[in-house]
């Protein structure tokens, strides 16, 4: 079995967010659908037929005449929604290959090495989803990767001829698609490396494939190096290459409304903290540094402009939510000035290191264990009653400057109260 | 009516001991031998599943099959629907809860009170099975 050579699989929702939205509500599914971003915004997901008439990240206020012309429906994005019918998509496809990597909130790699007939498998996968969840997929197979993405978007493209699964481990079927692809689809390249690779007389992937990899190396980086490789059919990529713990942590967000006092702010921000804090012991780091910062919007030319931040030390490196809230509470008041009106704040945490790995003097203080105590019993609680249950007192439940989201659907799957209501009549 | 009893019953499939008073020192619980596995109601209705949803019920057309208004419907996404399963109907996109009855060539709707009259599935109506409805439960308080 370790013998046969490298088969990946690339699942993928088709436009996740609008698919979900559906899934509730069969009155849509024929109708347009565009999901908006935090505090909507700009429109960050569309169903296959809102494409043709809705651009990726217009903003909703210059087209909310457009989507009615067209008859198209928007939703807030509801991310508890989506959270779970991901959840659920995952599993299925958990249950019916070797082994699987979630990538992101609708794709995941699939080992699909030694399964028999991987193209068969790949349209079961999509049948079973769609059964199970209502959530329309594509598959692309393919030896290594970056193939595979390459072989999704090309079911996604030819949806119509391929029924939504490519398998391209032949080589005639890949140098068809690698032909046929240009550079800038491939996974991993961004515009200004599409630019760079032009330059090189760079187009399609398959020029990308044929190129010499160390050339590409010593020009740019190992990245596109391994990319490469992998067009060409050489697996450099692993299943759940273990991401490192991120070196900082950031939250930030616009607030729903403009904002003047300086206690809304600090609620803002103590909340913003609460969950930056969250992702800190989730990765099990601790922090020595934050940094807090609030602006006004930049750009409206009628109000008056202001940004300004401030990075503060701790006295010890910490994942303690209430150190931490305390510290940027503080932090904030340094730099709130009165008269503006302010449209965001964000905490990053700064010089993070896992416990055990720092190095300080002899009689440097460390944080007291029952802190971590402390912490573990607060993440627990929160992960089985949901988040927020338990809150430093300086997170409000339902804030004046929470996001604006005055299309959201209901939380069908996560919320007892918000169930799906069937009529019996 | 006639009634066996199951054992205790864990919410939200959570595992709670069965014994967790306090043993005296020197003095072993003599039923610290014979704890099993809990009942989780999460398991006997499966509702962790990935195909299995839940769903609340309003209106009276299927109190004849112990489905009333309020009660929580347990949908399974996965099951294929047959004749005589309780269905979500999708009837050109409009979701309706009903008994399915295939009678030779015919697809028939059917409500389980006579108020409702069965609703014939006719030639270009658009018929799609959401889900079947395994369980439903119902508070009596």
């Amino acid at each position: 079995m370790s013998e046969s050579p490298p088969v990946f699989g690339l699942i993928d929702c088709n436009s996740f967010y609008a698919s979900c939205e559906r899934v509730f509500r069969p009155d849509l599914a024929k109708v347009p659908v565009v999901v908006l971003s935090n505090n909507d915004g700009c429109v960050i997901a569309r169903s296959y037929d809102a494409k043709p008439f809705v651009r990726m990240g217009e903003p909703y206020f210059q087209i909310k005449d457009k989507l009615r012309r067209h008859g198209i429906v928007a939703f807030s994005s509801n991310y508890a929604l989506y959270g779970d019918m991901s959840q659920r998509v995952m599993s299925v496809i958990e249950s019916m290959v070797p082994a699987a990597e979630v990538y992101s909130i609708d794709e995941s790699f699939a080992d699909l090495r030694g399964v028999p007939n991987p193209e068969g498998l790949g349209r079961k996968i999509r049948a079973q989803v769609l059964r199970c969840t209502g959530i329309p997929v594509g598959v692309g197979i393919a030896r290594t990767k970056t193939l595979a993405k390459l072989a999704n978007h090309t079911a996604k493209r030819l949806q119509a001829q391929t029924g939504g699964v490519v398998d391209i481990c032949d080589t005639f079927k890949r140098d068809w698609v690698l032909r046929n692809t240009d550079v800038s689809e491939v996974w991993g390249v961004g515009r200004r490396m599409k630019a760079n690779l032009d330059a090189m007389g760079i187009k399609t992937a398959m020029d990308l494939a044929k190129a010499d990899p160390w050339t590409l190396r010593k020009k740019f980086s190992v990245v596109i190096e391994k990319t490469a490789r992998e067009l060409a059919g050489t697996s450099c990529l692993e299943l759940d290459e273990p991401n490192p713990p991120k070196q900082e942590i950031c939250c930030s967000r616009a607030f729903g409304q403009r904002m003047t006092e300086l206690p809304a702010i600090k609620e803002a921000v103590a909340t913003y903290m609460m969950r930056a804090s969250e992702k800190l012991r989730a990765q099990h780091s601790l922090c020595k540094k934050i940094r807090v910062s609030i602006r006004t919007g930049m750009f409206n030319p009628t109000e008056a402009q202001y940004a300004n931040g401030v990075v503060v030390d701790l006295p010890y490196p910490t994942d303690d939510v209430r150190l931490l809230t305390k510290t940027a509470t503080e932090a904030v008041e340094r730099v709130f000035r009165p008269g503006y009106r302010y449209s965001k704040a964000e905490v990053m945490l700064l010089n993070l290191c896992q416990p055990g790995e720092y190095t300080d003097d002899l009689f440097a203080s460390t944080q007291p264990t029952d802190s971590t105590k402390v912490m573990s019993v607060l993440d627990e609680i929160n992960n089985r009653w949901g988040r927020g249950t338990l809150r430093v007192a300086s997170v409000p439940s339902s804030p004046e400057w929470a996001m604006r989201r005055s299309l959201m659907s209901q939380s069908y799957t996560t919320k007892l109260d918000q169930l799906w209501r069937i009529n019996c009549t | 009516m006639s009634y066996s009893i199951l054992g205790p019953l864990a919410a939200g499939g959570v595992a709670l001991p069965l014994c967790s008073f306090r043993v005296p020192a020197g003095f072993p619980s003599p039923a610290a031998d014979h704890i099993e596995q809990q009942i989780s109601l999460d398991e006997v209705l499966n509702i962790r599943a990935p195909h299995v949803y839940l769903a609340s019920i309003s209106g009276d057309s299927m109190q004849g099959a112990g489905i009333f208004d309020g009660d929580l419907a347990v949908v399974d996404r996965s099951i294929e629907a047959v004749h005589g399963h309780i269905v979500i109907a999708l009837l050109n996109n409009e979701p309706l809860c009903k008994r399915l009855c295939l009678r030779g060539k015919d697809v028939i709707l059917l409500s389980e009170n006579p108020k409702y009259p069965p609703r014939y599935v006719m030639d270009g109506d658009e018929l799609a099975i959401w889900g079947v409805i395994t369980s439903s439960v119902r508070s009596h308080v």
